[in-house]
């Protein structure tokens, strides 16, 4: 199995191009889909964290009694995923309300191209 | 390690169409792509559960929605892929880049930084923690315990997230002139 170094730093990087992808396209559409690769990628990092979290525990968490450490482990390791389940739900409500608004914008600007849209321009 | 390398390459080189490809709808063909990829890697990671969420949600719902909005629109060809503009391509670029750069350097002393005998954090971690005991923690039973327990109120919350932006994009994608239609009337 990887370590998490190798996890974190391709989650780094599948963030990075979604970075580029939303300074470098001027297509409505894709700017967002660019967003939903850096959420993917931010959730990488997550469950790649949880699945490593025992080991972290092991080395942060020096004066913890015995019988405890089990629980703390089960629970720190489940709610990285927990968080990772939220962040998906986040992103498919950031979706809808998004294209919502892609498609307001083209009934009105017949466009998406994102240089077109500068109505909240003062 | 194989796979992982296999799937990170893949993984980077789908983001990478995504990012450069004209056609909106082959962004979005090599986005659910990518979303699959990062499935087999949860499931490489153990997290089973969250490998089928992913698809059934990200490559299932949300990349359809994608598709639809896409479709609906039915953009012009000069609309479909205008070229960005030169400053905007290659300063975008060296942006990333330079963030990329940054956060690796971040990363590096981050992990470095916690390990204080000068063996890294994941290193050790790869020695204590054994498969078994990893995939019993990041069980589904176990992820339900908590998500219904210790996350009950955020995810009862959740749902009133998700009942706002029903209701947003609803109100948001009506149609304009049915509304003036009424004033007028």
């Amino acid at each position: 199995m990887p370590s998490l170094e190798y996890y974190i730093v391709l989650s780094t990087i599948l963030f990075c191009i979604g970075v580029w992808g939303v300074l470098r396209s001027r297509n409505a559409i894709v700017v967002f889909m660019a967003i939903e690769l850096m959420l993917n990628a931010v959730n990488l990092s997550l469950v790649a964290f949880a699945s490593h979290m025992k080991g972290i525990l092991a080395n942060i968490i020096q004066n913890i009694p015995a019988d405890k450490i089990p629980d703390l482990i089960q629970t720190s390791t489940a709610s990285g995923q927990v968080y990772a389940i939220l962040v998906m739900t986040v992103a498919a409500a950031e979706a809808a309300v998004g294209l919502a608004i892609i498609i307001s914008i083209y009934r009105m600007k017949d466009s998406v191209n994102v240089d077109d849209i500068n109505i909240m321009k003062w | 390690m194989i796979p992982f390398v296999i799937l990170a390459v893949l993984a980077i080189f789908g983001a990478v169409m995504v990012v450069t490809r004209k056609s909106p709808v082959a962004s979005a063909v090599y986005l659910v792509m990518v979303m699959v990829i990062l499935a087999g890697l949860f499931v490489l990671l153990g997290a089973y559960f969250l490998a089928a969420f992913q698809i059934i949600v990200y490559a299932g719902a949300i990349m359809v929605l994608f598709l639809f909005v896409i479709m609906l629109l039915n953009l012009r060809k000069d609309e479909f892929g205008r070229d960005p503009r030169v400053l905007q391509k290659y300063l975008g670029f060296s942006f990333a880049v330079l963030i990329m750069i940054q956060s690796v350097i971040i990363v590096g002393w981050a992990v470095k930084d916690r390990s204080g005998e000068g063996q890294s954090v994941a290193i050790e971690s790869l020695e204590k923690t054994s498969d078994a005991e990893r995939n019993e923690y990041l069980s589904v039973e176990s992820v339900a315990e908590t998500l219904f327990t210790r996350f009950a109120y955020p995810f009862e919350i959740t749902s009133v997230l998700l009942l706002a932006a029903i209701l947003g994009a609803v109100v948001i994608a009506r149609r304009r002139s049915v509304t003036n239609d009424e004033e007028d009337v």
